[in-house]
């Protein structure tokens, strides 16, 4: 059984966890063993590297140091935040000699950068796609849009993840599956991010553009991989509702979760049910 | 035994403050051979030069020393100072003891030193030297042109008004180049076309200029007033003896819907093709990619209805060769396609057009008609935004220099859109505005306050697609950085201006430098703009660097006049500076043994077999002979002769030799 690194983050702990069920559910289906990093903490996320860049460095590079402890070459980071930071943090040390000195003195954090993170793309397309080919069943037959968010591929320099603008991974995918991606102009417009408790008012009104651009396009889901975008489209519509002045029902669904159904799963194992707005058409 | 005179300049406090001049000629003169040392402080001067004079005739020099700056400089001035006096010039030689010593160095004893070193090497060297006599050459007075826009257009007239003839040779169809597709022209808002094409006419009916279109340059070989110049003359599968250009081929042809690269893609030509109505020459051409028969083997419907059967299916390329004495590149410019900015959607969006597509459509001859519509449902667009520098000034992601040309097209852009629809509005975002030039500066003003554009300061950082509108978002930088969204219906891009796709491999066939944006370069950047560092080879026009069309008439007549000063005279002089094989009197001949390996790695081709035969025409003897004036003096002939038979005249072993030793010691 292929054994591989496993970086929930808080949001797959909490307000995702649905995410995390069909990510795991797909990975026993084709024999691969996440194994989640032991002592793992936050990433720090939307906010650290605002205020301190160094401790925006040492959070991921503890998460990192702990995985090359537990001898883990590759981890998936499903979470579009958790890998934009991983990533970046990961660079950084390598062209900063002096932070790099830096941390191994106070922390004793000596950072790998052999170790591969990937994304859930990536994961998808190394792992998870070939293998679950023939099983497609039901092909998923929808118009979608495909939601990249603002993490997932910038800095481009860095990532070096698909294209800057205009990002074809998921929707190339998702054509694979038998859905019919739109193209369409907010794929990798920002969702308000961390905003979504502070500055509600400013995730209400990015999301609201979204949501009434992919619905003009005329879209039946908007297919995302990260649970920051999911939980601002999903958990804000009433709000966005309010916003847009009328009551909009398109699903926010994750890539996870969208290839699950297409082989056959069954929704609750993907938790669909946690979803807020359900997706009723399927 | 020879008697060398030695000149210490202190070009001013150049050389001085930091070498002691005084001390290097007091040093100088102790050395065995020199009988006259002197230091001046400025020996490039009348008093200097007559100083110099005085000691070559009271002392009857053999030989000059001076140690002043680079022999780039002043090497020519003291050599002639030395001419006028009766000393070969080839007995004149330049320590350089100010690129190669006081401006490199502090003020330290090593200094004076290394001056003095410098010095004696070239005395040692001096010593050996030989006079030399410049060879003269003929010049062959045929210039060629390549490249038919408008630089290539005004130099190939001008040189033929000269009274010399002009090859002019253009890789499309028809000359014209860029300018032939341009609506109306800044800041006089005349016709492009109405000035360009009787220039095009005199070119075709000048009885000094030939014309050779869709024809490619294969290699350049000789030097200045002698090009060997080979060129493809690609198969237009016409007669164009038979063709009447009645135009009824490219009426019948079937295969029509290939892009027009005239009309920059908004349009579709026919395979069998005339690139604009105005083209010349006027004969079509079939484009063999796209034709139908060509690609399948069936059609031939243009010859079937060609009235005077003037289209030949079997022609192919022919290859020529040209003499010429001179040669002018004005290849132009390219610009960057839509496609280059991720951030304006890769080229996916119909209405996102370059500057020169928009020239099209407010051409009289494009493929609108002269009206401005979108490419894609050809509505008449309310809101147009411009943006320029898309590209340049863009260290990141495009180009870093500016490209000249996008600020005063833009305008244009702005003002013909409001001449041909009133009521539309129109916005420009830009970094700065560059109007340096004649009426340019009121041509934009003009702009703002009469036809009331709008000019936004700041940049736009992607443009999205809703509902066929084009939500172009940006931010003005005079609002304190507020982002700004317009909702318009066609978004024009100053794309940046950029070198040919193929500028690199010329420059290679012709042996001149190109810089990192594969532009050409010119040789000096103020002084010599129109000349290439290989003489004989002229740039004219934007294969140089983005220019206008002023500014590329300009440089193409300078380019013309620079010509026609070297074909006023019969012969070039050139200088001695040859390999030449030793000779001996029989019956050695020569110490050559006739082994040809530099027959095989001459890179001019001047070297041959030369046999040496007895009263009764049997060969005694077979040695290499070097040709003098195809004889570049690179010296490679020399390196790799095994028996050191060859000696570069001027740069013989025994003088390198001598001055190695003497610095050495």
């Amino acid at each position: 059984m292929t054994q591989i690194g496993f970086f929930p983050g808080c949001s797959l702990k909490g307000t995702s966890s649905e995410y995390a069920q069909s990510i795991f559910t797909l990975s026993k289906m084709v024999g691969i063993n996440l194994v989640e990093i032991e002592d793992w903490n936050c990433c720090g996320a939307s906010t650290v590297h605002n205020i301190n860049n160094k401790l925006s460095v040492t959070l991921p590079a503890r998460i990192l140091t702990l995985a090359k402890q537990q001898k883990l070459t590759e981890i998936v980071a499903p979470c579009a935040a958790c890998y934009n930071r991983l990533c970046i943090a990961q660079h950084q040390l390598k062209i900063n000699k002096f932070l790099r000195n830096q941390l191994f003195e106070t922390f004793q954090i000596c950072i790998d950068n052999n170790i591969s993170i990937l994304n859930i793309i990536q994961y998808i397309e190394k792992y998870i796609f070939e293998k679950i080919k023939e099983k497609i069943i039901y092909f998923f037959k929808y118009p979608v849009v495909c939601y990249y968010g603002c993490l997932l591929v910038r800095p481009h320099k860095i990532l070096n993840f698909d294209r800057l603008e205009d990002p074809q991974s998921m929707d190339n995918l998702m054509k694979k599956i038998g859905a019919l991606p739109i193209d369409w102009a907010y794929k990798t417009e920002c969702c308000g991010g961390g905003f979504s408790v502070s500055r509600t008012d400013i995730v209400v009104k990015l999301c609201g553009e979204i949501i009434k651009d992919a619905i003009n396009k005329g879209a039946e889901a908007i297919i995302v991989a990260c649970p920051m975008c999911q939980s601002n489209l999903d958990t804000r519509r009433s709000c966005i509702n309010n916003y847009l002045h009328k009551k909009t029902n398109i699903p926010v669904i994750y890539i996870t979760q969208a290839i699950g159904l297409a082989i056959g799963i069954k929704k609750k194992d993907l938790g669909f049910k946690k979803l807020f707005v359900k997706p009723t058409f399927i | 035994m020879s008697k060398i005179g030695v000149f210490v300049c202190h070009c001013g406090e150049n050389i001085a403050s930091i070498v002691d001049c005084e001390k290097v000629a007091m040093r100088a003169s102790k050395l065995s051979g020199v009988v006259f040392s002197v230091d001046y402080k400025y020996m490039c001067s009348d008093p200097g030069q007559n100083k110099i004079k005085e000691a070559v005739k009271k002392h009857g020099l053999t030989g000059v020393v001076i140690a002043a700056c680079s022999p780039r400089m002043h090497e020519y001035t003291f050599r002639k100072v030395c001419a006028e006096i009766g000393l070969n010039p080839y007995l004149c030689e330049i320590a350089n003891v100010r690129e190669h010593c006081s401006w490199v160095h502090e003020k330290v004893e090593f200094a004076t030193q290394k001056a003095f070193n410098l010095v004696r090497a070239r005395i040692e060297k001096v010593k050996n030297n030989l006079p030399l006599y410049p060879y003269k050459v003929p010049i062959n007075k045929i210039a060629i042109v390549i490249g038919g826009g408008i630089a290539g257009i005004q130099s190939s007239i001008d040189i033929a008004n000269g009274g010399y003839k002009v090859i002019l040779i253009e890789r499309e169809p028809s000359i014209g180049g860029r300018m032939a597709q341009l609506s109306e022209t800044f800041p006089t808002l005349d016709c492009s076309q109405c000035i360009l094409t009787p220039r095009m006419v005199e070119v075709a009916q000048h009885p000094n200029i030939m014309l050779y279109t869709y024809s490619e340059i294969e290699s350049v070989d000789g030097f200045i007033g002698n090009f060997s110049v080979q060129v493809r003359k690609k198969a237009k599968s016409i007669d164009e003896k038979k063709c009447t250009t009645c135009g009824l081929c490219y009426t019948k042809c079937p295969m029509k819907k290939n892009l027009s690269e005239f009309n920059q893609g908004l349009s579709y030509r026919p395979a069998i093709y005339v690139p604009f109505p105005q083209a010349i020459p006027n004969n079509p051409v079939i484009d063999r990619n796209n034709c139908i028969f060509f690609q399948k083997g069936k059609c031939k419907i243009c010859q079937k209805f060609c009235p005077t059967g003037a289209i030949d299916f079997e022609q192919i390329d022919e290859i020529i060769e040209i003499k010429a004495g001179a040669i002018i590149l004005s290849t132009g410019f390219d610009i960057k396609n839509v496609d280059f900015f991720p951030e304006y959607g890769y080229g996916k969006c119909k209405d996102i057009i370059t500057g020169m597509q928009f020239e099209r459509l407010a051409s009289a001859s494009g493929p609108t008609i002269g009206e401005i519509r979108r490419p894609s449902d050809c509505k008449v667009p309310k809101k147009v935004v411009f943006i320029s520098c898309a590209g340049s000034r863009d260290c990141a992601k495009g180009i870093s220099y500016c490209s000249k040309i996008c600020c005063m097209y833009t305008v244009k852009h702005a003002m013909l859109y409001k001449n041909k629809v009133p009521e539309g509005i129109s916005y420009i975002f830009y970094m700065d505005i560059r109007a340096a030039g004649k009426n340019y500066e009121e041509f934009t003003r003009r702009a703002v306050e009469e036809y009331g554009i709008k000019y936004v300061r700041g940049r736009v950082s992607n443009i999205l697609l809703k509902n066929e509108k084009l939500i172009v978002r940006g931010v003005d930088t005079l609002l304190n950085g507020k982002p700004i969204e317009i909702l318009a219906d066609l978004v024009v891009l100053a794309t940046a201006a950029v070198s040919c796709k193929y500028s690199e491999i010329l420059a290679q066939k012709l042996h001149i430098p190109y810089d990192i944006y594969g532009f050409f370069t010119e040789a000096h950047p103020k002084l010599k703009p129109v000349e290439t560092n290989t003489a004989g080879i002229f740039l004219a026009g934007s294969c140089q660097f983005p220019k206008d069309i002023p500014e590329s008439v300009v440089s193409a007549s300078g380019a013309a006049a620079k010509v026609l000063c070297l074909f006023s005279s019969d012969e070039l002089v050139r200088e001695p500076i040859v390999a030449k094989i030793n000779k001996m009197p029989p019956p050695l001949f020569s110490t050559c043994m006739g082994c040809e390996l530099c027959i095989g790695i001459c890179p001019y081709k001047a070297i041959s077999k030369e046999e040496i035969k007895d009263d009764n025409g049997y060969v005694i003897k077979s040695i290499a002979h070097i040709n003098s004036t195809l004889c570049q003096g690179c010296g490679t002939c020399v390196a790799f002769c095994k028996s050191k038979s060859i000696d570069l005249e001027g740069y013989s072993n025994k003088q390198i030799y001598e001055e190695v030793i003497a610095l050495l010691n």
